[in-house]
């Protein structure tokens, strides 16, 4: 079996030219004309490749126009495609022919950066909300983020579904509970939903724009505040890519320390949302049951990392605390007690019929639709998609201790749970494992700004799933574009497609079993 | 003899009604708190709750008719009155004459009612679901309702619920199939009535899947504190009417009113153990799909024309 790389010389021959400066070496950037980035695609498409995402940047400084960039990935390969495109016509063709996640992706580099995807069906602006003008296109190079931005007047036109008894139910972006902000709208006939369109972009805080101003040191910082639940995965997924770029390679405890924190972030949330799930079938006691051991997790890494969230505790070139041999006994003790606790309430999960009815065929999505929207993370896996970086694309040192992967067919509420429940288990024995194993070299290496126009790309598998960060080293050493795609970015459509066939009282339930991120998505 | 006269009886439960429900939903969430695992608010945060409520302004939207401000009132109103023709404390009730079980199932149809016109009156997608959902719901239960007092009225031969009680508190103690029935029935009724596990959730913030709540989301201030009581007041009424009608036992009669102390001791002892019933239900139940209620409420209504027929039957 080829892989991606040869099939796509194969088909562009001469015109594709390789980036000699994307790191690490097993990613590659093709470089092809821009006449040509469809049948790019359609190849990638036809050797059953899945679009990771789509990006562009603003290469000016090196007195290029507009790069767009498209990753893709099958099994352990990521490849990326690049075409430039003029500043004077800053247009590109779309790929929503072939890729559906594109549709989103080319929505947000046409609001972002300006650049026009050519032939997409939907010309509505998308993160970037209609008050803004037309014009303003803030990753751009010669955005000023500084001048005030005046309001203008404009408006979303929402997908209308028209008939005897439909009507339409905004829901947000301003909810009854503490959440982050996202408007939802239904139409709807009684209580079957026709239809759910999500309009996101509520948290926007201008994330990518303000990587561009920021050292590399506190570009880490800040991508350990793009999902304040994912921190961990996030910080580490940039320093990856930063330390791929500058040739940095941090001492093997720090890499088994890293992983000890992903993990604990993973069991954390983990059990969090599982409560969560259980509340809005009103099973509150799992809730709080699973809540205090969530907290317990907490005030754990408080103590030995110096933060609830382990926030800032993954830095370029390293880690920033070390763990002692106390430490390691006091997690080590304290998984013995999670263990025990937390199969104790999964047998209530498991075993109350009411629950079961809730969660049980609710809010289906199918393997094809999963496949075709290309998500990931546990979402991809519980409608039976078998991604899972740490296994496909292993970082250090998951090369090592391999995780298991739980794969269900269902798709269901339920599935997404199950998923969860096993790899809260499965990452209860990673940690063991990795505290057994821990290296006792230093915590932290060197790191020396990387030359200008070296590209970086990292992926990391955090509690929601596959995070792809993508750098770009600027003329004087400082970042010229940090590219983020969160699992949230692509697992959003599912949510939209998962609620077909549903009644609306059955929503917040099929929502809170993805439960994505606003932030991360919005960035 | 004439301390407790039945006015003054009527006046003491008038008083219990108001002020006893909100310590019974206070207590019910107390254990609610306790078997989850967690510490609780106490006793008489729900009043705290309601006091918080009344002194807060309201804000009314635009388009709000009389309809949307006379609802808290009227189902405030309403419910209060129910309270004095049940009977909770004494069955020697001034307005027993006056109101039957018919008359008491219509006072609660009429705030209902009165609610879910509320609900539609602002305009606002989620009352007009709540509405709507509210509606199927009674349309289930309300028959169900009557169909389980018709079968304790039997006993009686009376839709009087002060007769109904009296006959099965101080005449021969029998053991009734019927009323177990009936028992069954009305329990499931009642959670439905006042918004309870399994069939609402009164405690969630997820607009989408409330019904009681969804139709009173626009109101604030003294309307919902207002609202909230008559809640309140409704869950004591449905649990007293229950202990009336099934465990009456202790129930101060019309010639033994000296009674009384005897009497609210022990249906503070009842009440306790309602609250406790209730949350066992509550606890170990998810709340079921929205097109699960009818085959819930119709399995209601079937235990209750099973009580009706084995009245006939086997008494």
């Amino acid at each position: 079996m080829s892989t991606l790389k040869e099939t796509i010389n194969v088909t562009l021959s001469q015109d594709a030219g390789q980036d000699e400066y994307q790191y690490p070496a097993g990613v590659t950037t093709l470089i092809v004309p821009r006449d040509r980035f469809v049948e790019a695609a359609r190849v990638m498409k036809t050797s059953d490749a899945r679009l990771v995402a789509e990006w562009a940047t603003d290469e000016t400084p090196f007195g290029r126009g507009f790069g767009i960039y498209a990753c893709y990935a099958k099994g352990p390969e990521y490849l990326i495609v690049k075409t430039d495109v003029p500043v004077e016509d800053p247009v590109f063709p779309t790929l929503t022919k072939k890729f559906v996640p594109s549709y989103r992706f080319e929505r947000q580099i046409q609001s972002l950066m300006g650049v026009k995807p050519v032939g997409h069906p939907d010309g509505r602006p998308w993160i970037k909300h209609e008050d803004w003008p037309d014009d303003a296109w803030p990753l751009r190079k010669t955005f000023d983020p500084s001048i005030y931005m005046p309001r203008v007047k404009g408006e979303y036109k929402f997908i209308r579904a028209e008939g005897e008894g439909v009507y339409e139910i905004p829901v947000g972006p301003v909810h009854a509970g503490i959440i982050e902000p996202g408007h939802f709208r239904f139409q709807a006939v009684g209580e079957d939903i026709l239809n759910l369109e999500e309009k996101l972009g509520y948290v926007h805080k201008g994330i990518e724009k303000r990587f561009e101003t920021l050292s590399w040191e506190d570009g880490a910082r800040l991508a350990g505040r793009v999902s304040g639940d994912t921190t961990v995965a996030h910080s580490l997924a940039y320093c990856m890519a930063l330390e791929s770029m500058a040739g940095c390679n941090p001492p093997e405890r720090a890499l088994w320390v890293r992983a000890l924190m992903l993990e604990r972030e993973r069991i954390a949330n983990h059990l969090g949302d599982i409560g969560a799930i259980c509340n809005d079938t009103a099973f509150a006691f799992l809730l709080y049951q699973l809540s205090r051991l969530k907290e317990i997790l907490l005030r754990t890494n408080y103590k030995l990392f110096g933060h609830r969230l382990m926030m800032d505790n993954v830095i370029p070139g390293g880690v920033s605390v070390d763990i002692t041999t106390e430490g390691i006994e006091e997690i080590l003790s304290e998984l013995d007690w999670l263990s025990n606790e937390f199969e104790r309430l999964a047998i209530i999960y498991d075993e109350n019929p009411s629950l079961e009815d809730r969660v049980r065929g609710a809010g289906i999505l199918t393997p094809d639709t999963a496949r075709e929207l290309g998500v990931v993370g546990f979402v991809a896996r519980a409608s039976g998609q078998p991604l899972d970086c740490r296994i496909q694309y292993p970082f250090p040192p998951y090369d090592r201790i391999v995780p298991k992967m739980t794969v269900l067919e269902s798709g269901d509420v339920h599935a997404r749970a199950w998923v969860r429940v096993e790899e809260i288990r499965d990452s209860i024995e990673l940690i063991r494992k990795i505290l057994d194993t821990l290296p006792s070299d230093g915590i932290k290496a060197g790191l020396d700004v990387p030359a200008a126009d070296r590209k970086g790309f990292a992926v990391v598998e955090g509690w929601r799933g596959e995070i792809v960060y993508w750098t770009q080293s600027g003329p004087n050493g400082g970042t010229n574009r940090c590219m983020v795609r969160d699992p949230s970015s692509v697992n959003w459509l599912a949510i939209e497609q998962a609620i077909h066939g549903n009644i609306v009282p059955d929503f917040p339930l099929c929502n809170k079993s993805f439960n994505q991120s606003y932030s991360g998505h919005d960035l | 003899m004439n301390v407790f006269s039945p006015l003054f009886v009527m006046c003491l439960q008038f008083i219990a009604v108001l002020f006893a429900a909100p310590a019974f939903a206070g207590w019910v969430r107390m254990v609610k708190c306790w078997f989850q695992g967690r510490k609780s608010a106490g006793l008489f945060q729900p009043y705290r709750d309601i006091f918080k409520l009344l002194n807060k302004d309201v804000v009314l939207a635009e388009n709000a008719s009389w309809i949307f401000r006379f609802t808290p009132f009227l189902v405030f109103g309403t419910t209060v009155l129910a309270g004095v023709i049940i009977p909770i404390l004494s069955i020697d009730l001034p307005l027993s004459a006056t109101a039957d079980a018919i008359a008491l199932v219509a006072l609660f149809t009429i705030a209902r009612f009165f609610t879910a016109l509320a609900g539609l009156d602002i305009g606002t997608a989620f009352g007009g679901m709540g509405s709507s959902r509210e509606k199927t719901v009674a349309s289930m239960s309300e028959p169900a309702m009557l169909m389980a007092i018709f079968t304790v009225s039997l006993v009686s031969q009376s839709t009087s619920i002060s007769h109904m009680v009296n006959v099965i508190a101080h005449g021969e103690f029998v053991l009734r199939p019927s009323l177990a029935f009936a028992l069954l029935a009305f329990i499931l009724i009642a959670l439905a009535e006042t918004g309870r596990i399994p069939v609402d959730n009164p405690a969630t913030h997820l607009e989408l899947t409330m019904i009681h709540e969804a139709m009173i989301l626009e109101y604030s201030g003294r309307h919902l504190a207002l609202i909230e009581w008559a809640g309140m007041m409704k869950l004591f009424l449905f649990t007293t009417l229950g202990i009336a009608l099934f465990f009456p036992w202790g129930i101060a009669a019309a010639g033994d009113i000296t009674f009384l102390p005897v009497a609210i001791l022990l249906l503070l002892i009842k009440l306790f153990f309602a609250g406790i019933g209730l949350v066992l239900i509550e606890i170990g139940l998810a709340k079921m799909r929205l097109f699960r209620i009818q085959e819930f409420l119709g399995s209601a209504f079937l235990f209750a024309t099973l009580g009706l027929l084995s009245y006939f039957m086997l008494e």
